[in-house]
């Protein structure tokens, strides 16, 4: 059955082919082992399109780090107040991969207690981001997309939007123990598109999510603006996982500098002081 | 082998005695219902589980292994009887196994254990503590039961005692908690709600018993079948309305126009979904289904 959100879209047919190719073993009703659903993705995608091909003016290098197949983490960082970081991955996983890929977020918990969001997320294989998700879907060879900083890296205002806040250890743990390459990524443009100037915590409360953020027009809705995501190659670490605090620590700032270094670019391509092809991806 | 049998003359009960007797085993029904049309050689006892007559039968028969399977799991029963079938009966028949010397002991107890929650993950592994009983304490004693159950393995080691969690089952008897649920012609769910719901044919069910008695399994497994399916499918492919409802009116609504009734606590089994990781199970037993998900659901459908 369609979720509330997404009933009334329109199927673009080659996307319908495209989520045909996406290496889930979907049965014969249409899902996947976790309920994932063609039908929902062929919707979701049709319109995520729009979103990534018309409406913003998405930049995308180094989508080729992003493994084709076998387990692999996407470690990015919030830019924006919404989840636009987290759509622009999923979109171009799927738009620029051949064959595409699906990227499996780890959600916020409160999104699965709302109607209708909480189907939607499901049937689209964004799953609650527990440990147990996480270390399932590594193992059965997913692509898994990690925001370290978590809620407060989307409650960033649009001034702070290219900065980093302070990332979580455990995916570096998973990643140990699971033997996951990770793909660090930028997204720069968020701040632009949703320039949020406050979040408003207790009307969030009461509407059972953790904010609302406030635009100057009020709103959250995104503007056109120009989005760039910017991928690195893998970083593989050696380990087990029951590494002490301060291993992991050094770990996962070498993934939070490399982030760093790729928004600090990003910037530069904007700026126009550095040429596509001067990036260094690596 | 002598097996005694508790809750036989419920649906799962019965085709387990048929299989065992088939087999060879002699087969001890203990149940305070009559099993009309029980295998000539099943011995009845229409006794409580509770009661002395029933300990009677553990000291005068002596049977080699027990299959306990006397427990109340309707998600709309609400008695007080209830609570002390499922906890004092498991009691009473894991005190009489160790008494009487029985070398092995099945509990036979559900998916249900888990709960569900917003927060709960998808295919739980036995090790994982049961969730969401606050919500829900009509399933406590079922919980209870099942930890009770696999207490005995360190307080009586010497009898080998297997708790199994069965997923739902379905299928032509059309008992069960799935099959109560969606008996009428419009099935309630919670809108913008749709989990997946996971469940087995009743013959894949009464094979994966047998199975784990055959192996002598020792410890706490989870037994499931195919995939689970999406609520929405199971419903419309039983050939059912599907009926949304929002959770606020759900209460309101159950119970009438047609719509079965449902303990508050279930309302949570509608928006979110038990599935269960049965790998290990597999593997120590090298059980496979027989019966794929639509296989379970047209039986069902066909003796409508």
């Amino acid at each position: 059955m369609p979720s509330l959100f997404t009933s009334a879209l329109p199927v673009n047919e080659k996307i319908r082919a495209d989520v045909d190719r996406l290496q889930l073993g979907f049965s014969h009703h249409g899902i996947d082992a976790y309920g994932i659903d063609k039908a929902e993705l062929a919707r979701f995608f049709t319109a995520l399109e729009w979103a990534y091909r018309r409406y913003f003016d998405v930049h995308v290098y180094g989508a080729e780090h992003i493994p084709l197949s076998g387990r692999a983490m996407i470690i990015g960082n919030h830019s924006g107040g919404v989840a636009l970081d987290a759509l622009m991955v999923l979109a171009s996983c799927f738009f620029e991969l051949d064959p595409p890929r699906l990227a499996q977020g780890m959600a916020e918990k409160f999104i699965n207690k709302v109607p209708g969001a909480s189907q939607l997320a499901s049937r689209l294989g964004q799953f609650t981001g527990l440990p147990e998700h996480a270390d399932r879907l590594l193992r059965d060879d997913r692509l898994l997309m990690v925001f370290p900083e978590g809620a407060r890296g989307t409650a960033k205002l649009a001034r702070d939007a290219d900065s980093l806040v302070r990332f979580g250890t455990g995916f570096m743990r998973l990643a140990l123990k699971t033997g996951t390459p990770i793909v660090p990524v930028a997204f720069v443009g968020g701040g632009e598109a949703i320039p949020t100037v406050m979040n408003l915590y207790k009307l969030g409360q009461f509407l059972g999510v953790p904010y609302i953020p406030v635009t100057p027009y009020l709103f959250p809705l995104p503007k056109p603006v120009k989005l760039q995501l910017l991928y690195s190659e893998p970083l593989v670490f050696e380990g087990d996982g029951s590494e002490a605090d301060e291993v992991i620590h050094g770990y996962v700032e070498q993934v939070r500098s490399r982030i760093a270094w790729l928004i600090e670019q990003a910037r530069a391509l904007r700026a126009g002081t550095l040429k596509p092809e001067e990036l260094e991806l690596r | 082998m002598k097996v005694l049998i508790t809750g036989i003359s419920g649906k799962l009960g019965r085709l387990v005695g048929k299989r065992l007797d088939s087999a060879g085993h002699s087969v001890l029904g203990v149940d305070r219902r009559p099993w009309a049309g029980a295998p000539e050689r099943v011995q009845m006892f229409q006794v409580d589980i509770r009661k002395r007559p029933a300990e009677d039968v553990f000291r005068t028969e002596k049977p080699d292994a027990v299959i306990h399977m006397a427990t109340v799991t309707h998600l709309t029963h609400k008695s007080p009887d209830r609570y002390r079938i499922n906890l004092q009966g498991t009691r009473a028949i894991v005190e009489n196994c160790n008494r009487y010397e029985v070398k092995q002991m099945l509990f036979v107890g559900r998916h249900t254990y888990y709960g569900a929650a917003a927060d709960s993950p998808l295919y739980h592994t036995e090790d994982e503590p049961p969730m969401a009983l606050n919500s829900f304490p009509e399933l406590a004693d079922l919980v209870a039961a099942d930890l009770y159950a696999g207490s005995a393995l360190w307080r009586y080691p010497e009898v080998n005692t297997c708790v199994l969690r069965l997923c739902y089952t379905l299928g032509g008897s059309k008992h069960g908690t799935l099959a109560n649920f969606i008996r009428g012609p419009r099935v309630p769910t919670v809108l913008g709600f749709d989990p997946l719901f996971h469940f087995m044919h009743e013959n894949d069910a009464a094979d994966a018993i047998v199975a784990a008695l055959d192996k002598n399994l020792r410890g706490v497994f989870n037994v499931s079948g195919p995939p689970p399916m999406l609520l929405s499918d199971v419903i419309r492919d039983a050939g059912r309305q599907n009926v949304p409802v929002p959770e606020a009116l759900m209460n309101l609504t159950l119970g009438r126009f047609g719509l079965p009734r449902l303990p508050p606590g279930a309302v949570d089994h509608l928006k979110f979904p038990i599935v269960i990781d049965s790998a290990a199970f597999k593997k120590a037993t090298g059980f496979q289904h027989a019966y794929e998900e639509a296989e379970a659901l047209t039986a069902y459908r066909k003796s409508d």
